[in-house]
């Protein structure tokens, strides 16, 4: 077997879940935490506090060393995750606490204030594992692996607790569901409608601690902040709704989760961490991307096919401001030339208004317009000749200057607006431009 | 503690030469509120750099530059590009970038890891202690001369030529940055580009966090192009003065954390601990200092501001509550009357008014001075005609406008005089009557 078959083959068998007890143990653990980072980063997203998330991941390192060396003194084993988790959690805690002290007592902004808590706490952290490292009788080689994560070494316990943090931040994030919501997009109007907003803050804070801390072994604390922030983000571009996007988050991030711990299991030297966060970020890349309605791709086709639209109106106007029913190829060159459009565009506008029904091909590249094109033309016609005399009489905007700006809007005038602006411009006693029909 | 030459000199002119180069930027990046940017860029310069690494198979200096400020160009593009193109918060958009580019140098890292020797934790805290000079003079007196400068490890020359190219930056384009970091728009109507120099000034980021990477780890970079200029930003309100003050923060920053770090432990007689982690607890340390007491901006100093305003608010309510009783014909009141009328704050005001003179006691009771009297004349007219102003020009009813008047007496400047009697029927004393 070739090994690019041996190692497909291997992939498959871990992916089911018949790689063995620990390979199993790291799928599930890493699973269950992209479940709840996801989950609970929704609302961090939501709250416009990725970044706060990342400060704080950055502030558990200190709290590591702290409780290694505290337990140590007490004559524990220093290395025991519990005690470990504890002191990061707390100084995690007490850098966000930081952060907003920072926001409220001085002039700095929230960027320097996260800059500053980051860098500050994590400094304190090296200068921590270094004491240990030179220091303590006992070794440390559990802590650093806390800054880079170290998935491959979790055990059956490390797993459960993933669960019990899954649990309680899906559950905490579907019970406050409302809550969160009306905090992240209105606080103000939470606070007057009587909600405890403080509170609920806390809430949200503190269950973004718990996934920030439960990652830490899996992802390690510099990455596990990508899976507050990316799954969210990337969920962000399929929906407009807080629950789907609830929903999507956490299945994108147990997804990255799933596929990180696969992969890394099955090749060499792939730490978890980081194949979990570009699990992510290539689930981003694709949302960016190929997303229905907010993705890269269909806005483009969107912005395309208005101004095609638009372009082709231009064309049916010209034709009728000429009063001609066939629009010779010079006479579209002239009109591309007059909008600057680019000289590919004029096969496209000659394509869409045939696709629309506006217009029949003749030889020679001319183009016959139908009865519906004709009318088309006459209407955008008349859209321009109402908004320009609009303009003019309750605008106050010299004739000479209405013509750029309304290029723009005709195309977009509604039915209704058009039948206002007719009875406006009648009660004015201006004479409304010539009705469809009329010019001809 | 002493300094040696051969293990400290080195060390610590990284460590104050990376600061310098960060603390000089940092005040750009912080009134721009890009210092995140800072942070993104030191995380994803990893990838830039392994992957010149993979490419030249080597430590060259200049590949690993060019990587590395490729690496942070495309960061600042990419946020960009997600921030337009997918409409997210731009935090988000950073957070985004930063930690998949890292997560790629991480994956790169460990792919390479046999063939060069470079890991991921010597990035994050750098390794200031190997900076080792072997041949050194034994005493500092030798060590200002020609040969230091030669004996200077790259790391050091290559952290010296970013300072100074940071230093030049600054002081050239002093009055663009400026002018870019507190009105971009109008800077680009004056025909700079606030584009191109934002570009400059993030290459010359990129460029100082390579320059520091190996010698004193991203995280004194983030350290560093924060805690100084915010440090500063609150000193003074003088972008020339923050900037010379930012620089002294930053030194004192590196210098006071290098000494901390050899010289804490050495007390205890325990090893020395990490430099570059000790010297960002020193930035920060400076800049709890700042928050504390800096003279316009510190807490502190707002404490004692606010409470110096509460006490003379109490006082003039004193003196306005005895101005009141003396007009409706009372010659005293009682003491113990007058703190209960104007309770919670009636014993501090009544306090400083005595101090001040204004009252005195008279028939057992309180009564105003001639300079307490002239106060209370002063401060009822600014009431009454405050009373006046907001029932004729506010158009508020005549019983809504005590509330608002009591606040506004307060301020030094008064509404225009001129009415002699206020919305209630009551007389405006006048200066002099």
């Amino acid at each position: 077997m070739s090994e690019g078959a041996a190692i497909a083959s291997e992939l498959w068998t871990i992916a089911t879940f018949r790689g063995g007890f620990n390979a199993t143990l790291v799928i599930a653990g890493t699973s269950l935490l992209g479940l709840a980072a996801g989950v609970i980063g929704v609302f961090a997203l939501l709250r416009k506090r990725s970044l706060v998330a990342d400060a704080l991941a950055h502030a558990t390192l200190p709290g590591v060393a702290l409780a290694f060396l505290v337990s140590a003194a007490l004559g524990g084993d220093g290395r025991s995750l519990p005690a470990l988790l504890a002191g990061a959690a707390a100084t995690g805690a007490l850098g966000v606490a930081c952060v907003q002290a920072l926001l409220r007592y001085t002039r700095l902004h929230e960027d320097a204030a996260i800059g500053i808590v980051l860098s500050v706490f994590f400094g304190a952290g090296v200068v921590g594992l270094s004491y240990i490292q030179a220091n303590a009788s006992a070794g440390s080689a559990g802590l650093t692996g806390l800054i880079f994560g170290q998935a491959a070494t979790m055990r059956p316990s490390d797993v459960a607790l993933m669960g019990v943090v899954a649990t309680v931040g899906v559950l905490g994030a579907l019970l406050l569901l409302k809550e969160f919501t009306l905090v992240c997009f209105n606080d103000d109007f939470a606070r007057v409608q009587g909600w405890p907003v403080s509170l609920i803050d806390g809430l949200m804070m503190a269950l973004v601690v718990l996934a920030t801390v439960a990652g830490l072994q899996a992802v390690g604390l510099i990455l596990v902040v990508a899976l507050l922030i990316v799954p969210p983000v990337a969920a962000r571009f399929w929906t407009e709704r807080v629950w789907v996007l609830v929903a999507l988050a956490g299945l994108i991030g147990a997804l990255s989760g799933y596929l990180g711990a696969v992969a890394s299991a099955a090749l060499p030297r792939k730490p978890a961490g980081a194949v979990i966060v570009l699990a992510a970020g290539a689930i981003f890349a694709i949302s960016l991307l190929a997303a229905p309605r907010r993705g890269v791709i269909a806005s483009a086709w969107r912005r395309a096919r208005l101004r095609l639209r638009i372009a082709g109106e231009h064309l049916l106007e010209a034709a009728h401001d000429r009063g001609v029913d066939v629009i010779e190829p010079g006479e579209i060159a002239a009109v591309a030339r007059e909008r600057g459009w680019p000289r590919a565009a004029r096969i496209f506008v000659a394509w869409s208004l045939v696709r629309r029904g506006d217009a029949r091909r003749e030889r020679r590249g001319a183009l016959r317009l139908t009865p519906r094109g004709i009318d088309r033309g006459r209407r955008v016609a008349r859209n321009h000749a109402l908004w320009e005399q609009y303009l003019v009489s309750y605008a106050d905007v010299a004739p000479s200057h209405v013509d750029w700006s309304v290029d723009q809007v005709e195309h977009v005038l509604s039915e209704e607006l058009v039948a206002e602006l007719e009875s406006r411009l009648a009660s004015l006693g201006r004479p409304a431009p010539a009705a469809p029909g009329g010019a001809r | 503690m002493t300094l040696d030459p051969a293990l400290d000199l080195f060390p610590l002119l990284a460590g104050v030469l990376a600061a310098v180069s960060c603390g000089l930027l940092g005040n750009f990046l912080v009134l721009r509120r890009l210092s995140l940017m800072g942070d993104a860029i030191s995380h994803s310069v990893l990838p830039g750099l392994v992957i010149a690494f993979i490419v030249t198979a080597s430590r060259d200096p200049a590949a690993m530059f060019l990587g590395a400020a490729l690496a942070g160009v495309a960061t600042v593009v990419l946020v960009e590009i997600v921030k337009k193109l997918g409409r997210v918060e731009p935090g988000a958009a950073m957070g985004v970038v930063f930690s998949v580019l890292f997560a790629l140098g991480v994956l790169l890292i460990e792919d390479a890891a046999r063939q060069v020797d470079l890991d991921a934790d010597c990035v994050l805290h750098g390794q200031l202690e190997t900076l080792v000079w072997y041949d050194a003079p034994a005493e500092w007196s030798g060590a200002f001369a020609v040969e230091t400068i030669r004996a200077a490890p790259r790391q050091v020359e290559t952290l010296a030529l970013v300072a100074l190219l940071s230093s030049v930056f600054v002081i050239a384009l002093f009055k663009e940055l400026r002018l870019a970091a507190f009105d971009p728009a109008l800077a680009t109507t004056q025909g700079y580009h606030a584009g191109a120099l934002h570009y400059a000034l993030m290459i010359l980021v990129a460029a100082a966090t390579v320059a520091s990477f190996e010698a004193v780890g991203s995280i004194l970079v983030i350290a560093m192009l924060v805690c100084p200029a915010a440090t500063a930003r609150l000193l003074t309100d003088r972008l020339w003065t923050q900037v010379l003050a930012s620089v002294g923060v930053a030194v004192a920053s590196a210098a006071g954390g290098y000494a901390a770090a050899t010289g804490i432990p050495a007390i205890a007689g325990k090893d020395s601990v990490n430099a570059a982690g000790s010297m960002a607890v020193a930035a920060g340390a400076l800049l709890t200092a700042a928050i504390l007491f800096s003279p316009r901006h510190g807490v502190i100093a707002k404490l004692w501001r606010h409470r110096a305003l509460a006490r003379r608010v109490a006082r003039e309510d004193v003196v306005g509550a005895l101005y009141r009783a003396h007009e409706s014909g009372e010659a005293a009141v009682l003491r113990a009357a007058l703190r209960d009328r104007l309770a919670p704050r009636g014993a501090v005001g009544l306090r400083a008014a005595l101090r001040r003179g204004l009252v005195a006691e008279r028939d057992g009771g309180l009564a105003l001075t001639p300079a307490g009297r002239a106060e209370g004349e002063a401060l009822v007219a600014r009431h009454r005609l405050w009373e006046r102003f907001l029932v004729d020009e506010a158009g508020l009813a005549p019983d809504h406008v005590h509330e608002a008047a009591e606040r506004l007496e307060h301020l030094s400047g008064g509404p225009p005089a001129g009415p002699s009697e206020d919305p209630h029927g009551r007389r405006i004393p006048r200066a002099g009557e």
